[in-house]
């Protein structure tokens, strides 16, 4: 299911972004890279604390989520220069997530966490998308204006 | 010692400063250490520096909000101090008020309340 | 040719033009829109001069085929011209009637010098009062851009100096600080006013802190979420954080709408939260006994 907030770009794309890094999250310790990087990519930008928290924390999340939930997966960043967007995708190819509307609500897991990850991440990016296949895994963009 | 912060007894509390950003790994390893001294060391309290903390997901939020539990048990406070704006608007964002503990502006700050108890 | 569409009309904007600029005052001062008390004669001949030559250059180089697009090029003058007159008149005080009717004023004295050019030519008469006319009407209406576009900008200006006026976080006491918060508390305006606040109290090592709602006109479910995160981060970096200025009208509604403070600290005026506040960071207020 997309989400509402539509024209989120594939930072994965090289002819529209400026790759700035991949990560493979496999351990905890790629959760700390993966939220470093994107805090780096963001002060660099001259992005105020605020910012740089707010967005690396989504990421935080989302990174999380891929080890927890999908058995590991990868994460691109890479920055829109037309735009001024950083934008990070997230994938993994886990068993998907059955009832988006549902993960998305303060409250819900599914592996005993605190359920505020995947709609705490939404509020913290300024762009947000999911796109999810029973059995296929899961893809999460996200995009901050910088 | 958990690897990622000295754990000091000071006046009868434990004082932790986290200096880096720290694992999913690294802050359970922190909490157990951390209620273990409790019970060991009989503090009347625990304070988490976390100034040099830019990131607090819900993760280290909710293993944070757990320790508050566990010292209460075990009859100590878990005070939170220094914690940077950007962190507490994320937090608020997020949902996490983290009510289980008591928080201050700095490590004297908090030694200094719970003086007077 | 085509060009003859405003042959005459540029002969006559070429040779009259002292007469035009002076009948088009006079026009002006007979129809109340000249503001002599704002404007000096020489201030506004002067002005009018500019804006009449700027118009002649654009009918000389931007008519075509009897049409024109004020946005093209050859208008640029006017548009410049315009642009700084419209600006002076608005910071001012002149009315968009006035504004309008100032430019409007311009086809009186173009009129009586095309009659008396063309006295045995009413085709040709008929076709260049049309022409005249369009133009003068397109220089009206764009005017009128300029002028709201001038407006709104003054408008946005003032929203800025205003929501920067209304987020003063004050010093009160040795680490005791107050936001004394004025008018509607959006979103926006929520999230500006939070951040102030905790790098404030970061910088000041402030202790406590008074939210003072005195000011805020309504009190919804919306604008009660906003204070009570904003007292729930202010309590994260660990200082205390305490509402005050609740009237019983606020409290009223705050109760009917099921708004729960939780471990807030409220109180009904900001004296009494002062004097709480001076109390937590170690200081009471005391009457001095020979007053």
């Amino acid at each position: 299911m997309p989400c509402p907030s539509c024209g989120v770009g594939d930072p994965t794309d090289p002819s529209a972004y400026v790759a700035v890094q991949s990560i493979s999250l496999q351990t905890s310790r790629d959760v700390v890279m993966a939220r470093q990087a994107v805090a780096r990519a963001l002060k660099s930008r001259g992005a105020s604390a605020i910012r740089t928290t707010r967005f690396a924390t989504a990421v935080s999340e989302i990174a999380r989520n891929a080890i927890v939930h999908g058995g590991g997966g990868e994460i691109t960043i890479g920055f829109d220069l037309a735009s001024a967007y950083l934008m990070v995708e997230c994938r993994d190819k886990g068993r998907g997530i059955a009832d988006i509307p549902q993960a998305m609500v303060d409250g819900f897991t599914t592996a005993g966490g605190l359920g505020r990850g995947l709609g705490g991440a939404k509020r913290l990016a300024d762009r947000f998308e999911i796109i999810t296949e029973a059995g296929k895994g899961t893809r999460v963009r996200m995009g901050v204006k910088v | 010692m958990s690897g990622i912060a000295a754990i000091h007894l000071v006046e009868n509390a434990l004082l932790v400063s986290i200096q880096d950003d720290v694992s999913d790994v690294e802050i359970i390893d922190l909490q157990d250490a951390l209620s273990r001294r409790i019970a060991e060391e009989n503090v009347r309290g625990v304070v988490l520096d976390i100034s040099a903390l830019e990131i607090v997901d819900t993760f280290v939020g909710r293993v944070i909000a757990q320790l508050a539990g566990i010292s209460r048990l075990l009859d100590a406070e878990t005070y939170v101090v220094g914690m940077r704006p950007a962190v507490a608007v994320t937090l608020v964002e997020l949902g996490l008020y983290l009510p289980e503990t008591r928080t201050a502006l700095s490590l004297t700050h908090a030694l200094s309340q719970l003086r007077r108890g | 040719m085509p060009q003859a569409a405003t042959a005459t009309i540029l002969t006559i904007l070429e040779t009259k033009f002292s007469a035009i600029v002076e009948q088009w005052l006079g026009t002006q001062v007979k129809e109340g829109v000249k503001r002599s008390d704002l404007f000096s004669d020489s201030e506004s001949r002067a002005q009018n001069a500019e804006l009449l030559k700027a118009f002649a250059k654009g009918v000389r180089a931007g008519v075509t085929d009897d049409d024109f697009d004020l946005a093209d090029p050859a208008w640029e003058d006017l548009r410049a011209v315009l642009a700084d007159v419209t600006k002076e008149r608005v910071s001012r005080g002149v009315t968009p009637t006035e504004m309008a009717t100032f430019v409007l004023a311009l086809k009186v004295p173009l009129f009586a010098q095309l009659q008396k050019t063309l006295p045995d030519n009413p085709s040709s008469l008929i076709f260049d009062v049309l022409m005249v006319t369009r133009l003068v009407d397109a220089f009206a209406i764009y005017t009128n851009e300029v002028f709201i576009a001038e407006r709104e900008q003054i408008i946005e200006r003032q929203r800025e100096e205003m929501l920067e006026l209304s987020t003063p976080v004050v010093e009160l006491w040795d680490r005791v600080l107050t936001l004394p918060l004025i008018g509607t508390l959006d979103s926006a305006r929520a999230q500006e006013v939070m951040e102030n606040l905790l790098e404030t109290i970061l910088q000041r090592q402030a202790e406590v802190v008074i939210l003072d709602i005195t000011g805020v006109s309504t009190v919804d479910t919306q604008v009660a979420q906003h204070l009570l995160r904003a007292a729930a981060a202010v309590r994260l970096m660990g200082a205390e954080c305490i509402i005050s200025g609740i009237s019983p009208m606020i409290a009223q509604t705050m109760v009917q709408l099921g708004i729960d403070v939780g471990t807030v600290s409220t109180r009904s005026s900001i004296r009494t939260a002062l004097a709480d506040a001076l109390g937590k960071v170690g200081y009471t207020i005391q009457k001095n006994r020979d007053h």
